[in-house]
């Protein structure tokens, strides 16, 4: 196969592989920003694709499965906001307690409603997205070099990714032209500031935390009714974890968002072309260590070679008003 | 009389136990600059608070402008036109000047239609009121004296008509609280009633027109400035006489006890702190070092003590050498007889979340009398740390009170009677009184002057100047990390300023 077909092939997979992370990581940032630290992205994808893919099958309706995705996700995202704003506990805490419950409840309800394993029954088409093919692509792919980078690599993608790469430029505006924005930062930077400018420090970060709900939801129903047709166990499989590891590495920033999901999405794309291929000089790599390697590379990056990543600078710490 | 801006009618405050306000009265007449004195934990910053909306009263009216109102949060104390500047600046570090000023006041929910007017606005006022920043410039990277500005310029933003400033000097070099009282005379002449709190008399005297006493949660009276002394007031906020001047005897100096010779710091960028500086202090003498805050006294106390790495020079203690650009070990020089009290007791004097009695040892843990074998004997560092809270006062009397709840006078009490109560060679005291309350300045001067008739060498750095002419028996003025001039303790203020601002010594170094 020549070496244009594979870079195709490669780009195809690396994009729909970030979809989810870019979704995820977006979402931190809205909840991160705010200065609510959310480990637990991983708990509410993988819950937010499990009420996807159990209400798509219900209802057989893909728009029904999303909305469901979103309300759980959006759900979780308030409890993890009412540990952490109202109740002022550990955010760390809260997010491993989320992820925890959704790890065991998911299994235990899709078993007991559908008895298949800790599965939601298969989609039918209608169940799930399908692909858009952008106008032209059929007409322009015999084109060389163009032709396919249009149809083969632009075209065909479900609408839900090319909502998380509209999602980028979206939140970038959000958070750095609007009035909300502004104030979200702000909160995250010093709540101290935001309180005595007469804004309510708790309603705008529980804004954040449900902002975070809402993309978490998309990421989540994209797993189950984009890129499988169906909720398996634990199918989010560390990506929450990965996206809050490309969050860090894109210190918080939109743009770098991007770059870091879309590297991190290549790295699993490689990893799965190439299982078992023999390279040349170093023969077989083990798929483990194919599978390990944008965590390593998150820890040399992180170590070193990105500088210092500076998180907001209240994040993590509730708000108390000083005496 | 003129019209008042502000009038408290019985305002009353308690959380939990703590009785934080007792019916304060308070009339505030517009277009003034009114002053609100009193020690550490008088009420003053909870009394602002409430009038800012932080807290809600139990009891008691706010009457602004004539109309009683009901302040429930800071919005509603923006909407009577009250502004405050806090002590603890409230702004977003990384955020431009700009993007502070709009924060709460943004007019719209896109940002851009509001840039250009808060843009123009922010201009006005800078004009108006001779207030220059730069509206792009990021916060984090401006000086505190400019960082205030961009709180007061947020207030002027919001259309404040009444500016509350609490201890708005604590953070500032003489210079630009110098600069500060003239904005607060501008914006005086503009009409604006000022509320400034502070626990500084000097600063009430210079700038205010009326002043009101704080102690212990009661407002015990207004004066008005022109017709009440430095003596009065202090003795108003204390609830007894105070002695303002320290009352010292001739200095008796000795043998050479800390000898710095030709010291250089340079810090972790390579920019130079401390530039060949050389000095000698006897025993029996106390050596102070004046100038403006950040012109290297920081570094040159660090080095000596051995906490921050000299690029090079010597310094001799008791005629031995310390490895100061080497591995010089804090903990090796308490053993040698020098001991030091840091200029910051947050963050390098004490451990806040600790007990007392843990601070009282902190550093001499080692010591067998603190130690049963491996571990700590418990019943002598309490009955230690017992013995330091009778001899220095600190209140109140609880060993086993965690550090953070006590007053910065009395936090400055457990240091110092750490360090003194070693019985050094040499002192070295940075910042003895800073953030701290009158009656317990009178106390460690005492003790400090105290020190020094028991042969001690005293080296004291200080941004207070009357602190430094009233200790010290020879004073060192340094400029840009140099060595400038060294007076006597008489030479004037005039004196010592021009030579801290730079100005003689640069003509000294070069005749």
């Amino acid at each position: 196969m020549d070496v244009f077909q594979v870079f195709i092939e490669l780009a195809q997979s690396t994009v729909r592989l970030s979809t989810p992370l870019i979704l995820a990581a977006l979402a931190g940032l809205f909840t991160e920003r705010a200065g609510i630290f959310d480990i637990g992205l991983e708990g509410k994808m993988l819950g937010a694709a499990f009420a996807a893919g159990c209400v798509a099958y219900i209802s057989q309706s893909v728009y029904m499965g999303l909305l469901a995705a979103v309300l759980v996700s959006v759900l979780l995202s308030l409890v993890h906001g009412y540990a952490s704003i109202t109740q002022r506990g550990s955010q760390i805490v809260s997010g491993v307690a989320i992820n925890f419950v959704v790890a065991g409840s998911t299994v235990i309800l899709g078993e007991a409603w559908f008895r298949q394993g800790g599965r939601t029954p298969a989609l039918s088409a209608d169940g799930r997205f399908g692909t858009v093919t952008l106008p032209f692509a059929d007409a322009v792919r015999d084109v060389p070099v163009l032709g396919p980078l249009y149809s083969g690599l632009l075209s065909g993608h479900s609408p839900l990714t090319y909502l998380a790469f509209l999602m980028v430029p979206a939140s970038w505006w959000i958070l750095y032209r609007t009035r909300f924005g502004l104030r979200l930062r702000a909160v995250g930077e010093n709540p101290g500031a935001v309180d005595t400018a007469g804004i309510s420090v708790i309603w705008l970060r529980y804004r954040g935390v449900i902002c975070c709900g809402i993309l978490c939801g998309i990421a989540g129903a994209y797993l189950s009714l984009a890129a499988g047709a169906g909720f398996t166990k634990g199918m989010t499989a560390g990506k929450g974890y990965i996206a809050l590891a490309a969050l860090i590495f894109a210190k918080w920033r939109p743009k770098n968002i991007l770059f870091a999901c879309l590297l991190f999405g290549f790295l699993d794309a490689f990893a799965i072309r190439y299982q078992g291929y023999a390279f040349p000089l170093i023969g077989k790599v083990p798929v483990q260590l194919m599978q390990a390697l944008p965590y390593i590379l998150t820890v040399i990056l992180l170590a070193g070679f990105i500088g210092k990543a500076i998180p907001p600078k209240a994040g993590g710490v509730p708000y108390v008003k000083e005496r | 009389m003129s019209e008042l801006a502000i009038e408290l009618k019985g305002i009353d405050k308690s959380f939990g136990l703590v009785h934080a306000n007792r019916n304060i009265n308070l009339k505030v007449r517009k277009g003034t600059i009114h002053g609100i004195i009193g020690e550490n934990g008088a009420g003053k910053s909870t009394l602002m608070s409430i009038l800012y909306g932080f807290y809600q009263a139990d009891r008691g009216d706010i009457v602004i402008d004539g109309k009683t109102i009901k302040i429930r949060d800071p919005n509603a104390a923006i909407a009577a036109g009250i502004g405050m500047v806090h002590q603890h600046f409230m702004l977003v570090e990384n955020f431009t000047v700009l993007e502070n000023i709009m924060l709460g006041a943004e007019e719209s929910q896109i940002l851009n239609a509001g840039i250009t007017k808060a843009r123009a606005e922010l201009k006005r006022l800078e004009k108006e009121y001779a207030l220059e920043v730069d509206p792009d410039a990021v916060i984090e990277e401006l000086p505190v004296g400019i960082q205030q500005r961009v709180e007061i310029l947020k207030a002027l933003y919001r259309k404040a008509d009444i500016l509350i400033l609490d201890e708005p000097t604590g953070v500032l070099t003489p210079a630009e609280a110098d600069h500060l009282f003239r904005i607060l005379g501008q914006l005086k002449d503009e009409g604006k009633t000022v509320l400034l709190i502070t626990h500084k008399l000097r600063e009430i005297m210079a700038i205010t027109d009326e002043v009101s006493v704080m102690r212990r949660g009661e407002m015990v009276a207004t004066r008005t400035t022109k017709e009440t002394s430095v003596e009065e007031l202090a003795e108003l906020m204390v609830g007894r006489r105070v002695l303002l001047r320290v009352e010292k005897g001739e200095a008796k100096p000795a043998d050479v006890k800390l000898s710095v010779k030709n010291l250089t710091v340079r810090d972790s960028r390579g920019v130079t702190m401390v530039e060949d500086v050389s000095f000698d202090i006897r025993a029996g003498e106390i050596v102070g070092i004046a100038g403006v805050a950040g012109n290297g006294q920081s570094e040159l106390l660090e080095a000596i003590s051995g906490i921050r790495r000299a690029t090079s020079g010597t310094v001799l203690l008791n005629g031995r050498e310390i490895d100061v650009t080497g591995n010089a070990d804090p903990a090796d020089l308490r053993r040698r007889g020098l001991a030091h009290v840091p200029e910051d007791r947050h963050h390098v004097g004490l451990v806040l979340k600790f007990e007392e009695s843990e601070n009282a040892i902190l550093g001499y843990h080692d010591d067998a009398k603190y130690r049963r074998g491996m571990l700590l004997d418990v019943d002598a560092i309490r009955a230690d740390a017992e013995a330091k809270i009778a001899a220095y006062d600190i209140r109140p009397p609880n060993p086993r009170l965690k550090t953070a709840n006590f007053s910065g006078g009395n936090q400055q009490k457990i240091v110092l009677a750490r360090e003194m109560e070693r019985n050094p060679d040499v002192l070295i005291i940075g910042q003895p009184t800073r953030g701290v309350d009158v009656g317990a300045i009178e106390f460690i001067h005492k003790r400090i002057i105290e020190m020094r008739d028991q042969g001690k060498a005293v080296l004291l750095v200080s941004v207070e100047l009357d602190e430094i002419r009233a200790l010290s028996d020879r004073i060192l003025v340094m400029f840009a990390g140099r060595v400038v001039g060294e007076r006597a303790p008489d030479a004037t203020e005039g004196e010592l300023g021009l030579l801290m601002a730079g100005v003689e010594g640069r003509k000294e170094a070069a005749e």
